[in-house]
């Protein structure tokens, strides 16, 4: 693997070629070939060249020998070293490579080739003959070995084995039966990479088949149970409305996995298939392009299929450094938002009535556009009589690495001002020092390889299933390979700990607000020296600490993080949700940070970034931070506002800022699609979204991961608009083109001079709850209300369903005792009220999911987690709202 | 014993039965306790407490005996392959799941004296270091399952089972697990699976039971007949075991005659015996008709017809003759019998039977099915012969276990030695040419115990 960083050198990846002494020399098809010890002969064959035929073979699975495909003749040497073959041809997929063996496949073995036309001709004895009309047609496994490596003509004459189809195993994936070959592909992956095992085989020889817990197909129905009834789920398809919440199976958990989509993608047949993309187009008439997910900081490899300009599906990407061939769903199915009905398509204009009210938005050309941002953003540099004026940018969190960097550039030469901060989100001063002396300008840290190599992982204010899904199947893999060890501190041990290793992780359990404190206790404290002698023990970079972008909300958290890496010696890696938040890191689009983490408080960097730029002086007073910006705007210190992709519902006190921009002067938006910074904007510029740009993110571990344009479009990127209004500006920023950007940011290089100082607030006291109160926690869900996520029902019908957490002891004193009770949870702002789930988790502790469907805790309430929130029974919560599907502000 | 190998010409010194096993059988409630010991029971499990556990095993190991589960592997052999005590548990899984049509030799060992069985375990136990052993009984034979729970129950309450058995130190609890039906359970790492509660199908090997079997701990999966066989071995000598069978195929072992014979039942023999020979004890077929074909092992081998009438039933020489000894099963058919008829039954039992695992099993046996299904309607086209042995070929040593391979056997056989009869499917059902109630056993069906037992319901 050759990785490329971001100045362009070229980096070979430490694959430690196995040493002379573990190869095993033998001969395939004649060629005589040295592979390490325990290669499989397929696995081996492949580097040859020689294609085996197979299906049930996957090289992240484990092997299961079970559709016999791949058989090859093989003889081998017996004690007195005469090479003997052996009596029955062997599956390859299953027969590790030893000294001396000689393998002949079906290209110099007559016994192999009839083994194979064997096996394929009664793999298709029952496998209909419906390629025209199968998804799968035409880049079907099957369909192509059947070509290659099977027979012109089928003697079966008899009667084929058919079932009811389609079965809907989640909203999302439907599963034809009789097309299914039973490799047990997905089967394997539900157990053994995503740990969701929703389907199995059941029954047994020609009857066997994969299906969920279904009580009419295994034979033991009460007839009152039509729910399951094929027809009726059959019928569902057909709809658009499958949504609403998975089905919870006999445990009451949802028959859903967050992986499912990868099943249907590793299916050699069409047996599989997602709901969304189903009798949707020919794989033939597709054009494919390269890409990477926007959906998280991971930068998963993805594969954007596309007919005349409409993206069909997603597929994942095959990066074995970073995702391996695996994606969430989200990945795979969230890309409807780009192509939304409330797309933004052209520039908008409000034109301001007497005394500064609102008025409408009307379309308007982009160079009345562009001159109208221009004016408004020169008058409110300008400052009138009540204030000094000045411009605040808030770019958000989810651009590629050159928008990001045009956003730091417009800030500091077409604005002066330091006020750029793309965080929206829960966000701190300490947080900002931690970016910038930790991450800022650090290149590759720990990689997702060194995270599945460790011994030891410790997650803190990071759920890896929910917020960071690829990251979470690499530590599942390391711990069943190798029993890594997880530690997550937090309030409650998720089904996603529990699956990562076979004995599941182990919880630190503490109270929102306390991870610093646990943090600082490792080492000090009796029960927590486990954890402590744990990452020393882990060995030379085999201990990592990861923290997530939750622990801003945690007053030293950052620090303690620290302090603990620095006691312990483990590596420390940053994982935040967002694929945009490392690279506007690295990109200055911080208050406090240039580009290539160049200190603003540094007069040497901004000497050198002025030069490599050109301008004037760069401004050297402190710069706002995003909270900072909203309230200055609410204040008058700032008169107006740049907004990038940014949601205010995302932010802290969504309140607080919608009346920010309300304040605001001249608000200027830069949004794909309608939002509710749009309502407030005084000029509308329409972006392009990923599929219609090229561009990069630069995902958590430091790597840069381009991507190319699929879609053709008109719609310009962010970099190319604030280059255009900087020009309307009298500033030239040179951003125009992508390659513009690219070489200017190549050439910028990291800054080696000093970092800003790394932050040590110490750990501060929690707030405690008195009765009736509770703190709040909470994170936001894979699948949940993000806009990233509208448009596709399907997929929102695996989400998981929201509920309220609370241990048993705190429920007691509301008087509930039984799951499924309702909760309300009440800030002066609002309420939400969700069924209760008891969980084993910290007394006077309330977790809600912060984003989904009847439970938008930052919008409906008003505040995030840590915070102190009223919990009652729902009939004593007189005077709230209780609908659990309002919005609760609003009511 | 002599060497079995005499041709026809010679004069055979006429084998005798060897009745270990099933000596005690009519004793009076066989099956307790009371009666096994008073007819010499855990002699065998004294002589080998009074063993070092290694000594045992070299016993059993010069014994020669070999899998009674058909496969004929050394046992001593298998229980050697254990990998050196680690401080970890180790099992001793005994395969009493006996499944496969024609075979009936282990249930009514358990049922008629089940505390050799028991002894036989704690032999084994002790001799491979093993503390907890493990009975998988086939769900079936509900009988059978209730009577091994008193028989271990019965062997704690007499100190044979339990903690620090007959005072040597040694610990030995056993567990009697009852299948839920399904014949590939029989195929040892189909049984560790289920036996561990899951889904039952064979586990890709290596690693081995030995290595990594129950639990991944090392495991010893034994038949029945073979575990029941250690006791005798240990207390009269392996010498006295090597006396009987022949050299490479040592010892006794259950012979079960069913179908068209007048005394059907268990014929308890050296291993080298024929079928003749057993025949003539066994009354002959039934009503003096001709012996049409049989199976030496049950449904799984090679069909034998009377061509093989003198075929020593060892390993070797039905090996040679092109079958395999398998569990003993013989199953007798005479001129009555349909092959179609009989090979269609069976191999409906493989389809039926089938883990589903597979391809060539899976498909190949549904496969198979219809076909043999149109030919015993007469409705076989010219191709179907063909399609059948090509398409067994495809199967045999394709398929991830054995239960693929035994699904072609009788096919494959069958089409060597009754070609025509096949032929004839093609135009006339095999019930026309054969009518099936000739080769019924019953003229009809018996109402009153009277006429069931004067057909003959008798063993040895």
């Amino acid at each position: 693997m050759t990785v490329t960083d971001n100045k362009g050198a070229v980096v070979k990846a430490s694959a430690a070629l196995p040493a002379p002494a573990d190869l095993v020399t033998f001969t395939i098809d004649g060629v005589e070939m040295a592979v390490p010890k325990g290669t499989l002969v397929i696995r081996a064959a492949e580097q040859v060249g020689i294609q085996i035929p197979r299906f049930c073979d996957h090289p992240l699975l484990e092997p299961a020998g079970a559709c016999r495909q791949c058989l090859v003749d093989v003889a081998v040497p017996d004690r007195d070293g005469n090479v003997r073959p052996m009596p029955k041809p062997q599956a390859s997929c299953t027969l590790e490579a030893s000294p001396g063996m000689v393998v002949k496949t079906q290209h110099t073995s007559p016994v192999a080739d009839k083994a194979q036309h064997g096996i394929m001709e009664m793999l298709l004895i029952n496998h209909p003959l419906d390629c025209p009309v199968c998804d799968k047609g035409g880049e079907c496994p099957l369909q192509n070995q059947a070509m290659s490596n099977g027979r012109a003509t089928s003697r079966f004459i008899d009667v084929k084995r058919t079932f009811p189809k389609p079965i809907s195993i989640s909203t999302e994936i439907l599963l034809d039966r009789e097309r299914c070959i039973l490799c047990q592909r997905c089967t394997r992956f539900s157990k053994q990479i995503a740990g969701d095992a929703f389907i199995d085989l059941q029954k047994r020889g020609a009857q066997q088949q994969i299906g969920r817990f279904d009580p009419v197909i295994l034979g033991f129905a009460d007839s009152s149970i039509d729910r399951w009834d094929d027809t009726a789920d059959a019928g569902s398809v057909g709809s658009d409305t499958p949504s609403g919440f998975a089905e919870p199976d006999e445990s009451g958990l949802p028959f859903a996995s967050y992986f499912s989509g990868n099943t249907v993608q590793i299916c050699p047949v069409g047996a599989l298939t997602g709901a969304a993309y189903r009798f949707r187009s020919r794989p033939f008439d597709l054009v494919s392009t390269p890409s990477v997910s926007e959906h998280d900081s991971s930068g998963s490899a993805i594969r954007v299929d596309h007919r005349r300009g409409t993206v069909m599906r997603r597929l994942a990407g095959d990066d074995p450094a970073v995702n391996e061939e695996w994606i969430t769903d989200k990945d795979r199915f969230a890309f409807t938002w780009q192509s939304a009905p409330d797309r933004l398509t052209t520039p908008m204009i409000r034109e301001r009535g007497e005394g500064g009210f609102r008025g409408e938005l009307r379309p308007a050309s982009w160079m009345e556009a562009l001159d109208a941002a221009a004016a408004g953003l020169r008058a409110a540099q300008a400052g009138d009589r009540r204030t000094a004026g000045g411009v605040g940018v808030l770019p958000g969190g989810r651009l590629t690495i050159e928008d990001s960097y045009a956003y730091a550039k417009f800030a500091r030469v077409a604005l002066g001002t330091n006020d750029v901060d793309y965080r929206s989100r829960d966000h701190s001063a300490e947080e900002e020092a931690f970016l910038a002396s930790t991450v800022a300008g650090s290149g590759i840290g720990v990689t997702f390889a060194d995270l599945e190599r460790a011994a030891v992982v410790l997650l803190v204010g990071i759920e890896a299933e929910e917020e960071a899904g690829v990251v979470f199947l690499r530590l599942r893999k390391g711990a069943l390979a190798h029993g890594l060890q997880a530690y997550s501190i937090a309030p409650f041990a998720t089904r996603g700990l529990a699956r990562i290793g076979a004995g599941g992780g182990t919880l630190l359990r503490a109270a929102p607000g306390t991870e610093a404190e646990v943090l600082d206790a490792i080492g000090s404290e009796e029960d927590l020296a486990h954890v402590r002698l744990a990452l020393e023990g882990a060995g030379a970079g085999r201990a990592v600490i990861v923290v997530g972008e939750r622990l801003a909300a945690v007053p030293g958290g950052y620090s303690a993080a620290l302090r603990l890496a620095q006691r312990t010696g483990a590596r420390l890696a940053w994982i935040p949700r967002r694929a945009g938040e490392r690279g506007a890191v690295e990109m200055g689009a911080l208050a406090s940070l240039l580009p290539g983490g160049r200190p603003v408080a540094d007069a040497a960097a901004r000497v050198d970034l002025a030069a490599a730029w050109g301008t004037d002086p760069l401004p050297q007073a402190p710069g706002r931070d995003t909270a900072a910006i909203l309230a200055a705007l609410s204040a008058g210190d700032l008169r107006a506002v740049v907004v990038g992709g940014v949601e205010l519902a995302d932010l802290p006190d969504p309140d607080a800022a919608r009346v920010a921009l309300e304040m605001a002067d001249f608000v200027v938006s830069l949004e794909v699609r309608s939002s509710d910074v749009t309502a407030h904007a005084d000029v509308v510029f329409p972006v392009a979204p990923p599929a219609e740009k090229a561009g990069a993110f630069w995902n958590w571990e430091g790597r840069v991961r381009p991507f190319g344009q699929a879609l053709e479009s008109v719609a310009m990127a962010d970099h190319r608009v604030l280059d255009a209004i900087a020009d309307v500006m009298g500033t030239q920023l040179g951003l125009g083109t992508l390659d513009g950007v690219r070489s200017e940011i190549e050439q910028l290089g990291t800054w080696d001079g000093a970092r800003v100082g790394a932050p040590d607030v110490s750990a501060h006291e929690p707030p405690s709850p008195v009765p009736g109160q509770a703190v709040l926690a909470g994170w936001r869900m894979l699948l949940d209300c993000g806009r990233a996520q509208d448009g596709e029902v399907f997929l929102a019908g695996t989400a998981k369903r929201p509920v309220a957490r609370m241990s048993a002891g705190t429920a007691r004193t509301l008087s509930l005792a039984t799951d499924g009770d309702l909760v309300s949870v009440t800030t002066t702002q609002g309420a939400i009220t969700l069924p209760l789930v008891i969980t084993d988790m910290p007394d006077h502790v309330v977790w809600l999911p912060l984003n989904s469907p009847g439970s938008q805790v930052h919008r409906t309430l008003g505040v995030g987690p840590g915070a102190i929130v009223e919990v009652s029974r729902p009939d004593a919560a007189a005077g709230h709202t209780t609908s659990a599907n309002a919005d609760g502000k609003d009511a | 014993m002599t060497d079995q190998q005499t041709t026809a010409e010679a004069t055979p010194a006429p084998t005798v039965l060897a009745p270990v096993l099933s000596a005690f059988w009519d004793a009076e409630r066989s099956w307790t306790m009371e009666t096994y010991l008073a007819t010499g029971g855990y002699e065998g499990l004294r002589a080998a407490l009074a063993q070092a556990p290694g000594d045992v095993v070299q016993t059993v190991k010069d014994s020669g005996l070999r899998g009674r589960g058909g496969a004929g592997f050394p046992t001593g052999m298998k229980w050697g392959f254990l990998p050196a005590p680690d401080g970890g548990p180790r099992y001793l899984v005994v395969n009493a799941d006996e499944s496969e049509p024609g075979t009936c030799k282990d249930i009514p060992l358990m049922l008629a004296t089940p505390q050799v069985l028991i002894e036989g375990v704690v032999i084994t136990s002790y001799a491979i270091g093993c503390n907890h052993a493990f009975i998988y009984v086939r769900g079936e034979v509900l009988h059978v399952y209730r009577r091994l729970l008193k028989a271990v129950e019965e062997a704690y309450a007499a100190g044979y089972l339990g903690k620090n058995i007959q005072g040597s130190g040694f610990d030995l609890d056993v567990t009697v697990h009852a299948g839920a039906g399904a014949y590939i359970c029989g195929e040892e790492t189909a049984l560790l699976d289920s036996l561990e509660g899951l889904r039952g199908q064979p586990r890709l090997k290596p690693p081995f039971p030995a290595v990594a079997g129950l639990y991944a701990r090392p495991t010893v999966v034994n038949n029945v007949e073979s575990v029941a066989s250690v006791p005798a071995i240990v207390a009269r000598g392996a010498k006295w075991f090597t006396s009987m069978g022949t050299e490479r195929s040592a010892g006794h072992g259950l012979f079960s005659l069913s179908g068209h014979v007048t005394r059907p039942g268990q014929y308890e023999a050296p291993l080298g015996i024929t079928l003749r020979e057993l025949l003539d004890m066994a009354g002959g077929v039934r009503g003096g008709r001709e012996l049409k074909f049989w199976t030496p092992g049950g449904s799984s081998t090679p069909i034998f017809t009377a061509a093989h009438l003198d075929v020593p039933l060892d390993y070797e020489s039905v090996a040679k003759a092109g079958s395999m000894l398998g569990t003993r099963a013989l199953q007798i058919f005479d001129e009555t019998t349909s092959v179609v008829r009989a090979v269609t039954r069976w191999t409906e039992f493989y389809a039926h039977e089938s883990c589903g695992k597979c391809t060539p099993c899976r498909e190949g046996t549904y496969w198979l099915k219809q076909i043999l299904r149109r030919i015993e309607q007469g409705q076989g086209t010219q191709t179907d012969i063909d399609t059948l042995l090509d398409t067994c070929d495809n199967i045999l040593g394709r398929a991830f276990c054995a239960l693929g391979d035994g699904a072609t056997s009788c096919i494959t056989s069958a089409i060597q030695y009754f070609r025509a009869e096949f032929e004839a499917g093609m135009h006339t059902p095999a019930s026309e040419l054969f009518p099936p109630e000739r080769s019924a056993l019953f003229d009809y069906t018996p109402t009153s115990r009277a006429v069931l037992a004067g057909s003959g319901a008798g063993g040895h």
